[in-house]
C-alpha cells in the first residue's frame, strides 16, 4: 500500500491531465495512473511506422479552454496551435470543389461560382452559427444545474443562460431556440442550395454520431464543433504542431510542474469503495494506492462497470449507465504516402490540402452512408475527413513523404454480420481508400504503408467503450444535465469521493479541456479535506 | 381465457361454488363449497389443501447467489442455512417495499424465491455484475399448501422424509409416493402447516396422493375466502390490499417501507449495504411515520351502533379489502386495509395503518363502520399481531 | 351587404377544431358563422358513403384524445357522440406468429411473456412511468403557451408556473420527460424492451403523421399520447366513434347549432378582408362577403397566413417563419369495401382481434426501411399500416355480412419524386394491398371497392397543405410556444382580430378539439387588440 494521495486521476487523457494539473496547482498531492505506456489517451501522437508521426485518435482539436492554456502556461511548455486555412476542401461529385476559408469574405468569393445564392447566404448564416455557438460556450463553462433541485446557485446558472439567450435580441433568440433541436439537413435546406456545401457543413453535425444528417438534434452536434471557432469560421480545422500528442505532453509538463506524479503502464484494476466512499485504487499488479479522492478520466461505462463494479451501485443508477448510448461509428485509417494526392480538378499541390479534405458531396451521400450503418454494416461509401498534417508541418514525416490521417464514418461497432476481425478491418481500409481514390486517382499508387483502426480497435487501444470517440453520443438526451446520466451530471458520482472528468461529462467530447477544467473546479469546491 | 393452474383438473372437479377468482393470471377457487365456513375450520381444526401455484417463483443459482440475494432482500441471506427458509421483503432504492415472499435455500448456491408480483426484470436489473442465473420457474413449478393441525400426520402418511424433525421455516427434499418434491414448513395461515413444491407435470398425482392420505384426517380443499380470514388472524399482509408495491405506486405516498408494514424485524442493517439500506437506516434512526397494527373492534360499541337501528351486529364473515378510515375523535389517524370476523377468536379484527402517534398497543381508536347506509364509528383497540398464534405453529414434536 | 351577413365571429373551416371553436363562441352568446368549403362538415374527420352502402372514415378513423372537457361542456353524448372501445392491437408477423396487446392486463402479460418474460414485466413498469408523465404533461396541453420572447408579466408568470410545475415532478419524472422529448422512439423503447414487434408497434405511434423514422430523435414523445388517453380512464376518450369520425364532427356541429351557430357548407372562403391591419370579415369564392369583428381560421398555418391574407399585411419575419414551418405530408389512406373479413394467417378465422387495431409493423427495421424509401422521394414499397375494420365495431358501417376496412398508410411523401398522378396513386394502393395480402391472403379477392388517398388527394380534397394530417409536423421545434411560430402560439396572429384555431396551433394533432377550445377561450377572455 502506497500513498496516501489527496487525489488519484485514472487515465492520462487530456482531460485527466487538465484536472490533475489544476488539483496539483491548488496544492493537492496528485497521482495520475495511465494504462498505456504513453500518456495522452485519445489525444496522442504515435509513430505507427518509424519516422512517421500520426495523430492516431483525434487528429483535430476543438476550442481549447483559454483558461487552461493560460493558467497552465501551455505555450511556454511548447504548445503551438495551427489554424488551417482553408479549413476545408471538399470535392463535389461533378468534379468541382468547395473551399471554406477562415475569412468569410474569401469563402463568399469561392462560393459565388458554385451558387450565387449560397454566397449571399454565407455571411448571415455564419453569423447565426456564431451567435448560437456563443450561447453554448456560456453553457460549456458552467456546471450543469440540478433542474429539479433547490440550489439557488443552480437557479442562478439557469437564469444566466436565459439572460445570455435574451441578449441575442428577439429575432436571433427565437432562431437559436428553433434550430437547436432540428436536423442539420433541415437547417441547411433553409439556407443553401448547393449539394456539396450542404453535405460538407452537415458533416460537422454527424461527426462521431450514429445519426444521419436528417436526424433531429444534429444541429446541436453541428454547433458543438463551432464553439469557440471565432467569427465567421465554419468547420474550423485546428491542429497542434508536431501532433496532438504535443498538447498532452505540454499538459503533463505543466502538471509535473505542480508536483503531480504521472505513472504510465499502470492499469487500474478497480476503485476501492468502502461504505459507499472511494478510498483508493487497486492496480492490476495488485498494488493498492490510497487516496482521499479518485477522479476517473475513463468513460462512464468503464468507470462504473469495470472500475467500480455495478454491485456497488443502486440498480436504478446501473440502469442509467447501461442506457448510455455509445454506438461508436468512427474508424481511423493512417497512410504513409510517397506523394500527395492529386484531386481531379485541382491536381497540383496547393492550399486546398492545408485543412481537412471532406468527402461529403451531398446530404444524400451522408444519409446513405448512415443507412448502411443503421442496418449494421459499414458504409459502402463512407464520409471521410482526411488530414495531411505533413503539408504544413513537415517534421511529422520523412522528407518528401507524407502522412495522411482519415476519420471514416460510418463503421458501426456492432456489425449485423460477422465481427471486426482482420478481414473486416482490411475491407474497411479498402472501402476508405477506394472511396478517396474516386476523387484522387493517384492515391492508391502513392500508398507506402496503411494502418487501420476499427471501432473495436479504438475500444481496445484507447479504452473508448464501443469505440465512441466522445465517451457517449452527443445526442440531446445525453448532454448538459443529462450527461453522463441524469441526476449525476455535476462531475460527482453516487460514490462519495469518486469524480468523473472525461468527455463523458458535460460539455462532452472533442479536445477542449472543458470537462477536465470544470471537474477540477467542482472537486476543489467540495474541499481539500 | 385465463389459465387454470396445474391442479385445475382436480380443483375444477371439486369446486361446487364455481366462484373462481383471478390470481396472477390464473383462475383459482374462491371457495369449493357453497359457503366457506367449513373450509375455514379445516385450516384451524383439521387440514386444508390450498392450491398456491399462481405465486411467482424464481430459481437463483450461482457462485454469487448469496451475495446477490443479500444485495436484493432485507434479511441476512449469508446466515440462511441450507434447507432454511426466510420470509423477507425487498425494497427499491428509497427503501420502499417492492414485494415480499419466502426465500428457500435449497443448496449451497441454489435458492427459490417466491413473489406476489412478477420480479424477473427487477432481479435481473439487480444482478448486473453478479455471477448468478435467474430462472422464472413460475409456470413449471406447482405448489400446494397443506395447513392445519393434522397436516403433519397426513404428510407422514405419504413420505418417508422426517417430517417430525422439520422445524418452522425449514425445508427438506422429499419423495411423496414416488414424486420428488420439496416440503417447507411455511404457509399463509399462521398455523401448523407445510407447502409442497413440485414440478408442474407431477401436480395431479401429488394432489391425489395427499387427498388420499388426508381423507382420514379431515383434509379439505380450501379456497381463497377461507385463506383470507386465516391470514388476517395471523397478521400476514397481502400485496395490493395492505400495501401497494413500490413499482406500481403512481404517487409517492402510496409506497411503504418495511418499518411501516410491521416488517422492521426483517431489516438487517448490520449486513453489507443492500438496495434501499441507506434510506432504511435513516428511517430506523428517525422512526417510521406509520405502523401496521391490529385492531380489535369493541363488541359493546359495535352492538350499540347496530342496536340504534334495531339490528344485531352484522359481522363480516367474508374478509373485506377496502380502505376504512380510523379516527381519534374527529381526526383521521389511519386506515384499515383488511378486516374480518375471526371465527376462532370471536372478535371483529382488522389490519390497520396507524400514525406512529397512535400505534402503541392498548391505544383506543375509532374505526368507521357503515350501518344501514350511515357512517358510524366504533371503538377499537390497537393490538400487536398476530391475533391468533397457536403454539403448534412452531412446535416440534 | 345584408344584415344576414353580419356576425360576431366568423370561423373559416368546418373541421372538428373549427366546429369546437364555433360551439364555444356560440355558447358564450356570440353570433357565429362557420364557413366550410366542402359539401360535408368535418374536414379530415368525415364519414362518407363513397361506395353505396359502405361508409368510409375517409381520413381520420379513430378518436384519440378528444378532450373530456369538450365532451362535457358541449354535452356531446346528447348530440349523438358514442365512442366504442377499440382496445386490442394485433401485429401479425411474417413468420406466421403474432403479437397482440389486449384490453385485459393478464391476457396482455401472458402474450408478451410468450415473446419475452422480461418485456412482460417491463411493460407494466413502462406503463406506470408513462401514466405519470401523461399526468405531468396534461396541464400543458390545456394551457395557452406563453411567449418566451416577451417580458410581459403574464408571459413571465406563465413560464414561472411551467418551471414550478416541472420542478414539482421530481427528478425521475423530469429526466424521463426530457428523454422522451429528445430521443427517438426506437432508442427510448430499446431501454425498456427486447421484443421487436412490440418495439416496432409502439414506436409506430411515434411516427404517425411525421416525416421521420422510428430511429429519428424527436419521435419518442408521441408514445405518451396513448397514455394521455388512458388517464381519462372511464371517460373513454380513445376509441371508434359510432358512425365513424364524421359522427364526431356532426355531434359537435349539432351542439354548436343548439347554441345558435350558423353552419354553412359549400361556402369556401377566398380571402380574409383586412382593413387598417384589422380583420373585418371574409370574402367567399362566390363573391359573397361576411363581416365580423372576429375572424378565426381553422385552416393550417400555410393556408391561414399565406392564402387567406396578403403577405403585405404580415411582418416579413413572420411570413418567413410560416414559410419555414414544416408541413410535409407523409401518409396516405386506403379504404376498402369487403365482401368478407380478412383471414389472417397468424390468427385464422373471425375473432376478437378483428375488433381492434391491426398494425403492420413487424420490426423497427421494417419501419425504418419504409422511411428510407420516403427519404429519397418514393412511397414505401412495404409500408407501415394501421388498420381497423369499422364494421366489426359498428355494424352500421357496412351492409349486413359485408365490411369496410380503414387503412392508414405510411410513408407516402407529399413531394414524391416526379410528383403524384393517378397511375402512381394506384401503384401505391397496390403496394398496400400486396403487403397486406402477405398476412391475409384472402384480402385481394374480397375487395369490392377501393379508395386510395395520397397526400396529393388529401390536399386537393380536404384542403390540408401537402396532405399533412396534423397541419404541420409535430417536431420539437414546432410544438408548444413554437407552434406555429414563437410569439404567435397564443392563437392570435399579427393581424388584429384574426385568430387561428387549427391543428397547426398548440397542442395540435389528432381529433382532440383542444386547439379549437383554447382558441375560443383566448378569444373570449382576451380584449380585442
Amino acid at each position: 500500500m502506497t500513498g496516501p494521495y489527496d487525489a488519484i486521476v485514472i487515465g492520462a487523457g487530456h482531460n485527466g491531465l487538465v484536472t490533475a494539473a489544476y488539483l496539483g496547482r491548488a496544492g493537492l498531492k496528485v497521482l495520475v495512473l495511465e494504462r498505456r505506456e504513453v500518456i495522452g489517451g485519445a489525444a496522442v501522437t504515435e509513430q505507427v511506422f518509424p519516422g512517421f508521426k500520426f495523430d492516431t485518435a483525434a487528429h483535430r482539436i476543438g476550442a481549447l479552454h483559454p483558461a487552461v492554456v493560460r493558467d497552465l502556461d501551455l505555450k511556454r511548455h511548447g504548445l503551438e496551435v495551427v489554424h488551417a486555412d482553408p479549413t476545408v476542401f471538399a470535392p463535389a461529385s461533378d468534379g468541382r470543389h468547395l473551399l471554406l476559408w477562415r475569412d468569410p469574405k474569401r469563402t463568399v468569393e469561392a462560393l459565388r461560382e458554385m451558387s450565387p445564392a449560397d454566397a449571399e447566404a454565407w455571411i448571415p448564416f455564419s453569423e447565426l452559427i456564431g451567435k448560437a455557438a456563443a450561447v453554448l460556450r456560456a453553457a460549456w463553462s458552467a456546471t450543469p444545474p440540478e433542474v429539479t433541485g433547490n440550489d439557488p446557485r443552480d437557479l442562478w446558472s439557469v437564469v444566466k443562460l436565459g439572460v445570455g439567450l435574451r441578449r441575442l435580441g428577439k429575432r436571433d433568440m427565437v432562431e437559436v431556440m428553433r434550430i437547436l433541436p432540428m436536423a442539420v439537413s433541415e437547417l441547411l435546406g433553409d439556407w443553401f442550395e448547393s449539394d456539396v456545401l450542404k453535405g460538407t457543413l452537415a458533416a460537422a453535425g454527424i461527426a462521431g454520431m450514429f445519426q444521419g444528417p436528417m436526424a433531429a438534434g444534429t444541429v446541436y452536434a453541428f454547433l458543438h464543433h463551432h464553439v469557440g471557432a471565432g467569427g465567421g469560421v465554419l468547420r474550423p480545422t485546428a491542429r497542434v504542431r508536431g501532433g496532438v500528442g504535443e498538447l498532452t505532453r505540454a499538459l503533463a509538463v505543466a502538471a509535473r510542474g505542480h508536483g503531480v506524479d504521472i505513472r504510465t503502464s499502470q492499469p487500474v484494476e478497480r476503485v476501492i469503495v468502502k461504505d459507499g466512499r472511494a478510498t483508493g485504487v487497486v492496480l492490476s499488479s495488485g498494488e493498492e494506492v490510497a487516496a482521499a479522492r479518485v477522479v476517473s478520466n475513463a468513460d462512464p461505462r468503464r468507470t462504473f462497470f469495470d472500475l467500480v463494479g455495478p454491485t456497488e451501485l443502486d440498480p436504478e443508477f446501473v440502469r442509467k449507465v447501461t442506457n448510455i448510448r455509445f454506438k461508436g461509428v468512427c474508424a481511423k485509417v493512417h497512410l504513409v504516402l510517397g506523394e500527395l494526392p492529386r484531386f481531379s480538378g485541382v491536381p497540383e499541390a496547393g492550399p486546398h490540402l492545408n485543412g481537412v479534405i471532406s468527402i461529403s458531396p451531398s446530404l444524400e451521400y451522408l444519409e446513405r452512408a448512415y443507412d448502411d450503418a443503421k442496418y449494421g454494416a459499414a458504409s459502402r461509401r463512407p464520409y471521410l475527413e482526411v488530414s495531411i498534417p505533413s503539408v504544413t508541418d513537415p517534421d511529422v514525416a520523412e522528407s518528401g513523404k507524407h502522412v495522411m490521417s482519415i476519420v471514416a464514418q460510418y463503421a458501426p461497432y456492432r456489425l449485423k454480420e460477422g465481427e471486426w476481425d482482420a478481414a473486416a478491418r482490411e475491407r474497411l481500409g479498402d472501402a476508405v481508400v477506394g472511396t478517396l481514390s474516386e476523387y484522387a486517382p493517384n492515391l492508391e499508387s502513392a500508398i507506402l504503408h496503411r494502418h487501420v483502426l476499427t471501432p473495436l480497435d479504438l475500444e481496445e487501444t484507447y479504452g473508448l467503450s464501443e469505440g465512441n470517440i466522445y465517451h457517449g453520443e452527443h445526442t440531446l438526451d445525453q448532454l448538459f444535465f443529462m450527461r453522463p446520466v441524469p441526476g449525476s451530471a455535476r462531475y460527482r458520482t453516487p460514490i462519495e469521493g469518486l469524480y468523473l472528468c472525461g468527455a463523458g461529462t458535460h460539455p462532452g467530447g472533442g479536445v477542449t479541456g472543458f470537462p477536465g477544467y470544470n471537474a477540477a473546479r467542482e472537486i476543489l469546491r467540495d474541499g481539500k479535506g | 381465457m385465463l389459465r387454470g393452474t396445474p391442479f385445475h383438473s382436480r380443483t375444477s372437479a371439486l369446486c361446487q361454488a364455481r366462484n373462481w377468482r383471478r390470481w396472477a393470471g390464473y383462475v383459482t377457487a374462491g371457495s369449493y363449497e357453497l359457503t366457506h365456513e367449513r373450509e375455514y375450520y379445516a385450516i384451524r381444526s383439521a387440514a386444508a389443501l390450498i392450491d398456491v401455484s399462481p405465486l411467482f417463483k424464481y430459481m437463483i443459482r450461482g457462485p454469487d447467489a448469496v451475495r446477490f440475494l443479500d444485495r436484493v432482500v432485507t434479511r441476512d441471506v449469508s446466515r440462511c442455512a441450507e434447507n432454511q427458509v426466510l420470509y423477507t421483503p425487498w425494497c427499491d432504492e428509497s427503501g420502499k417495499v417492492v414485494d415480499d415472499g419466502t426465500l428457500a435455500r435449497l443448496g449451497e448456491e441454489k435458492f427459490r424465491l417466491t413473489a406476489a408480483e412478477p420480479n424477473l426484470r427487477w432481479l435481473h436489473d439487480n444482478a448486473v455484475g453478479f455471477d448468478v442465473t435467474i430462472d422464472d420457474i413460475s409456470d413449471s413449478t406447482a405448489a400446494l399448501a397443506l395447513q392445519g393441525p393434522t397436516s403433519r400426520e397426513i404428510l407422514k402418511c405419504v413420505t418417508d422424509a422426517d417430517v417430525d424433525a422439520l422445524r418452522f421455516f425449514r425445508s427438506t427434499p422429499a419423495d411423496v409416493r414416488g414424486i420428488p418434491v420439496t416440503i417447507s414448513r411455511t404457509g399463509y395461515t399462521g398455523d401448523l402447516g407445510y407447502e409442497i413444491w413440485v414440478d408442474a407435470e407431477n401436480a395431479e398425482p401429488l394432489w391425489d396422493a395427499v387427498i388420499d392420505a388426508g381423507t382420514s384426517y379431515g383434509i379439505t380443499p380450501v379456497g381463497m375466502l377461507a385463506l383470507d380470514v386465516a391470514r388476517i388472524e395471523a397478521g400476514l399482509i397481502l400485496i395490493d390490499v395492505d400495501y401497494v408495491p413500490a413499482r406500481r405506486a403512481l404517487i409517492e405516498s402510496r409506497k411503504s417501507s418495511p418499518f411501516e408494514l410491521g416488517l422492521g424485524w426483517t431489516v438487517k442493517l448490520d449486513k453489507e449495504s443492500f438496495v434501499g439500506s441507506g434510506a432504511l437506516s435513516k428511517e430506523r434512526q428517525d422512526g417510521p411515520t406509520w405502523e401496521l397494527r391490529g385492531l380489535e373492534v369493541d363488541w359493546i360499541a359495535l352492538e350499540k351502533v347496530y342496536a340504534e337501528v334495531g339490528l344485531p351486529p352484522q359481522l363480516p364473515t367474508v374478509a373485506w379489502r377496502t380502505s376504512v378510515p380510523v379516527y381519534d375523535g374527529g381526526r383521521q389517524i389511519g386506515y384499515a386495509t383488511s378486516g374480518c370476523w375471526s371465527p376462532i377468536l370471536k372478535k371483529y379484527i382488522a389490519l390497520a395503518h396507524l400514525h406512529a402517534s397512535h400505534s402503541r398497543p392498548g391505544t383506543d381508536v375509532y374505526m368507521e363502520v357503515t350501518v344501514e347506509h350511515q357512517r358510524r364509528k366504533a371503538k377499537a383497540r390497537v393490538v400487536e399481531t398476530p391475533f391468533f398464534n397457536p403454539e403448534r405453529k412452531r412446535a416440534t414434536t | 351587404m345584408t344584415a344576414g351577413h353580419r356576425f360576431d365571429a366568423i370561423v373559416i373551416g368546418g373541421g372538428h377544431n373549427g366546429l369546437v371553436n364555433a360551439a364555444y363562441l356560440a355558447m358564450a352568446g356570440k353570433r357565429v358563422v362557420v364557413l366550410e368549403k366542402r359539401h360535408v362538415l368535418g374536414g379530415a374527420a368525415v364519414t362518407e358513403e363513397i361506395y353505396p352502402g359502405f361508409k368510409y372514415c375517409v381520413c381520420s378513423y379513430v378518436v384519440s384524445l378528444l378532450r373530456p372537457e369538450i365532451i362535457r361542456d358541449l354535452d356531446l353524448p346528447r348530440h349523438g357522440l358514442e365512442i366504442l372501445p377499440l382496445e386490442s392491437t394485433l401485429t401479425p408477423l411474417p413468420d406466421g406468429d403474432h403479437l397482440v396487446r389486449w384490453a385485459d392486463h393478464d391476457q396482455t402479460r401472458r402474450e408478451l411473456y410468450r415473446h419475452s418474460p422480461r418485456d412482460a414485466e417491463a411493460y407494466d413498469d413502462f406503463g406506470k412511468l408513462m401514466y405519470q408523465l401523461a399526468v405531468a404533461v396534461k396541464p400543458i396541453l390545456a394551457m395557452v403557451p406563453p411567449d418566451p420572447t416577451s417580458l410581459s408579466p403574464k408571459d413571465l408568470l406563465g413560464f414561472a408556473r411551467l418551471a414550478r410545475h416541472f420542478r414539482g415532478l421530481g427528478e425521475e419524472q423530469f429526466h424521463a420527460l426530457f428523454k422522451l422529448m429528445t430521443m427517438s422512439a426506437a432508442d427510448y423503447l430499446d431501454e425498456w424492451f427486447e421484443t421487436e414487434p412490440l418495439k416496432a408497434t409502439m414506436s409506430a405511434s411515434g411516427i404517425i403523421g411525421t416525416f421521420l423514422g422510428p430511429r429519428s430523435p424527436g419521435t419518442a414523445y408521441v408514445l405518451l399520447h396513448h397514455y394521455l388517453g388512458e388517464i381519462d380512464g372511464a371517460m373513454r376518450a380513445w376509441g371508434f366513434a359510432r358512425g365513424g369520425t364524421g359522427a364526431v364532427s356532426e355531434s359537435i356541429a349539432s351542439a354548436a347549432r343548439r347554441f345558435g351557430a350558423d353552419i354553412r357548407t359549400e361556402a369556401g372562403v377566398a380571402q380574409v378582408i383586412v382593413k387598417n391591419g384589422k380583420a373585418v370579415g371574409v370574402a367567399l369564392e362566390n363573391g359573397d362577403e361576411f363581416r365580423a369583428p372576429v375572424v378565426v381560421s381553422a385552416l393550417d398555418p400555410k393556408r391561414t397566413f399565406l392564402q387567406m391574407v396578403e403577405p403585405k399585411d404580415l411582418p416579413d419575419d413572420f411570413v418567413d417563419a410560416i414559410r419555414r414551418f414544416k408541413i410535409r405530408g407523409s401518409s396516405g389512406k386506403v379504404n376498402l369495401a369487403l365482401s368478407e373479413l380478412p383471414d389472417f394467417t397468424c390468427l385464422p378465422g373471425v375473432g376478437p382481434h378483428l375488433r381492434g387495431a391491426i398494425s403492420i409493423s413487424p420490426s423497427v427495421d421494417y419501419l425504418e426501411r419504409a422511411y428510407d424509401d420516403a427519404k429519397y422521394g418514393a412511397f414505401s414499397r412495404r409500408p407501415y399500416m394501421d388498420i381497423i375494420i369499422p364494421s366489426m365495431i359498428d355494424p352500421g358501417m357496412a351492409p349486413p355480412g359485408k365490411h369496410v376496412m380503414s387503412i392508414f398508410v405510411q410513408y407516402a411523401p407529399s413531394d414524391l419524386d416526379g410528383g403524384w398522378d393517378e397511375t402512381k396513386r394506384e401503384a401505391f394502393g397496390d403496394a398496400v394491398i400486396d403487403t397486406l395480402a402477405e398476412y391475409a391472403p384472402n384480402l385481394p379477392g374480397a375487395i369490392l371497392h377501393r379508395q386510395v388517398l395520397t397526400p396529393w388527394d388529401i390536399e386537393r380534397e380536404m384542403g390540408l397543405t401537402q396532405g399533412n394530417i396534423f397541419h404541420g409536423e409535430l417536431t420539437l421545434q414546432q410544438l408548444f410556444c413554437m407552434r406555429p411560430t414563437v410569439g404567435w402560439a397564443d392563437f392570435t396572429t399579427p393581424v388584429r382580430n384574426y385568430y387561428q384555431c387549427g391543428s397547426g396551433t398548440h397542442p395540435g394533432g389528432g381529433i382532440t378539439g383542444a386547439s379549437g377550445r383554447l382558441a375560443a377561450l383566448k378569444i373570449l377572455g382576451g380584449r380585442p387588440r
